[in-house]
């Protein structure tokens, strides 16, 4: 990920998104809610899917649904073929070096409880520590809450400042011969941070220690390649992703795999098996055991083929205009404070009103057709850090307009209205 | 879904901004705790009873409007009661929440009549029931913390 949106010098590359052509490929988008024009804020919740992801799942029931991978029969050779491609958009996508390194989960939080349950149980004894930071989701926190129980090892947070960055320097403070494990969101969902995941990995190489990258709310806007940030592990999202909710990735470094006890035990994840011993699957297979979601990681690839044609680079620069934008507009409200100002920032607004609860507002922009999120965003110590009890969230996405942030400080003007 | 100005009603949020009963009580008899874990909304409930009346009620806490102005016409409401009738508007605001349709004593419920439209957002229902969940397991002398999951 490059730390600040791509300039193009001497051209305006707002004008060159065609954003209107491009929302004609999100069907959802065109309709009204409550009577007024949906206007989808909520991107960092779940993204919305272009026709080509619905079709390719309509294509796959429609075609040939059928399992995969032990299926004589042709279907099942049509659907494995199609799955398999996709793994390879996956690993072409993050850049991966190896295609066994791919492995297929319910999204980022079945790969963190992976990576948690079976490397960590393998690799973390009492006593060994493992460092989140303080704006962890909670799907990278209670995984290891529960590893240390099991393991008695410990749980350290790296701070962050009022911002919304982590101190880098309370982080080199935490490290050392004790730390097993680094595992780090890379892009905030709740703030709209993003940490410099390649620093702190190499930080965590002077101390030997792995490290996992929560990529979630990342690989929608930027271009991310697991090689160059020399992750041990890195997961994420398929529906954060443009593609279907129920399927995600875990990017592992081969030989870490390899020696890591599989996760879950059934049929697909074997070699052989008898009651006196069974043989594991190879790579990546030892980690999917049961049917997968095939439709769902078929999906992926198209959602994959999709973001690749418009270009992250360039939906990178567009969301950085809107986000640009959304700041200076909510920056005039004296009401309303911006909560995460960090200055490496993805497209997320999270605020607070004065005398205005979250719940509230967003039961009034609801009214006004405009969807947003409210609440903890699965980040109560992010909360606590900040002293609230919620935020109101705007999350952008590619297919947003400078309209539609109009709309927003519109609604917003609304709830001054109803609450004044 | 019927109009914003059928949910935030004036009685509404003149609650909001200025609730009743927002203090904790020097020597209740009853205390619960009351928590929202879908939105973090929580509710302390503090009640007094002597010789089967709630002579005193109070509440702290955070929330939404909703919250807020529902735990503040609720102390309002039971202040004074019997036991007995305290129930009787409990459930009766439990039925208003619950079926839009149902045959309501509106005697009994008096402003909380005002959180009527809340029904029509089931988004915001456990915004308006959390503190009544809080005020039985206080009747009931429940100590532990309720939750509206």
């Amino acid at each position: 990920m490059t730390d600040s949106a791509p300039s193009t010098p001497g051209g305006p590359p707002a004008a060159e998104f065609d954003v209107a052509r491009i929302r004609h490929d999100f069907p959802i988008l065109d309709q009204t809610v409550n009577g007024k024009p949906l206007v989808y804020l909520d991107n960092a919740a779940t993204s919305q899917k272009p026709r080509s992801v619905i079709d390719a799942v309509a294509r796959y029931y429609e075609t040939e649904n059928s399992n995969i991978h032990r299926g004589i029969h042709t279907l099942s050779q049509m659907a494995t073929d199609d799955y398999e491609a996709a793994r390879s958009k996956v690993q072409r996508f993050i850049n991966a070096a190896n295609l066994e390194e791919i492995i297929f989960v319910r999204g980022t939080t079945e790969g963190i409880n992976l990576v948690a349950q079976s490397f960590g149980r393998a690799n973390i004894q009492a006593g060994d520590e493992i460092i989140v930071s303080a704006m962890e989701h909670h799907s990278n926190i209670v995984p290891w809450q529960i590893l240390c129980q099991q393991t008695g090892a410990k749980l350290r947070v790296i701070p962050m400042n009022d911002a919304g960055e982590l101190l880098l320097d309370e982080y080199e403070k935490l490290l050392g011969p004790r730390t097993k494990l680094v595992s780090l969101v890379h892009v905030s969902n709740a703030l709209g941070t993003i940490n410099p995941v390649k620093t702190m990995v190499q930080m965590a190489r002077g101390y030997g220690a792995h490290v996992l990258l929560d990529g979630a709310q990342a690989v929608p806007h930027c271009p991310v390649d697991v090689q160059d940030l020399d992750c041990d592990f890195y997961a994420f999202s398929g529906h954060k992703l443009y593609g279907p909710t129920g399927v995600g990735v875990l990017y592992g470094k081969a030989h870490l795999l390899e020696a890591m006890p599989p996760y879950q035990g059934g049929g697909e994840m074997i070699k052989s098996v008898t009651f006196e011993e069974t043989l594991y699957n190879a790579l990546p297979f030892k980690f999917e055991a049961g049917t997968p979601n095939i439709a769902g990681g078929i999906g992926l690839g198209a959602a994959i083929d999709y973001v690749n044609d418009l270009g992250l680079d360039r939906i990178g620069a567009y969301e950085s205009s809107l986000l640009e934008y959304g700041t200076r507009l909510l920056s005039d409200l004296s009401n309303v404070r911006i909560i995460g100002t960090a200055s490496q920032k993805s497209g997320i607004l999270s605020f607070v009103m004065d005398g205005v609860h979250p719940h509230d507002l967003g039961t009034i922009l609801d009214a006004e057709g405009i969807a947003i999120r409210t609440g903890h965003h699965c980040a109560q110590p992010v909360m606590q850090r900040f002293g609230i009890p919620a935020t109101a969230r705007a999350s952008l996405a590619f297919y947003n307009t400078r309209e539609e942030i109009d709309a927003l400080v519109k609604g917003l003007d609304r709830v001054s209205e109803v609450f004044g | 879904m019927s109009s914003l100005g059928d949910l935030y009603q004036e009685i509404l949020l003149e609650h909001n901004s200025k609730p009743r009963n927002f203090r904790t009580l020097d020597d209740p008899t009853e205390t619960a705790e009351g928590y929202n874990p879908l939105c973090g909304d929580q509710v302390t409930v503090y009640l007094k009873i002597q010789d089967g009346v709630i002579t005193d009620a109070g509440f702290q806490g955070m929330g939404c409007a909703i919250s807020k102005a529902s735990a503040s016409m609720m102390t309002q409401s039971v202040k004074g009661q019997t036991l007995e009738s305290a129930g009787h508007v409990s459930d009766a605001f439990r039925r208003m929440m619950t079926d839009p349709d149902a045959d309501l004593d509106y005697d009994a419920l008096g402003d909380l009549e005002s959180l009527s439209g809340v029904v029509e957002y089931p988004s915001r229902i456990k915004c308006a029931v959390l503190a009544w969940h809080t005020l039985n397991a206080a009747l009931d002398g429940r100590g532990d913390t309720v939750t509206t999951e």
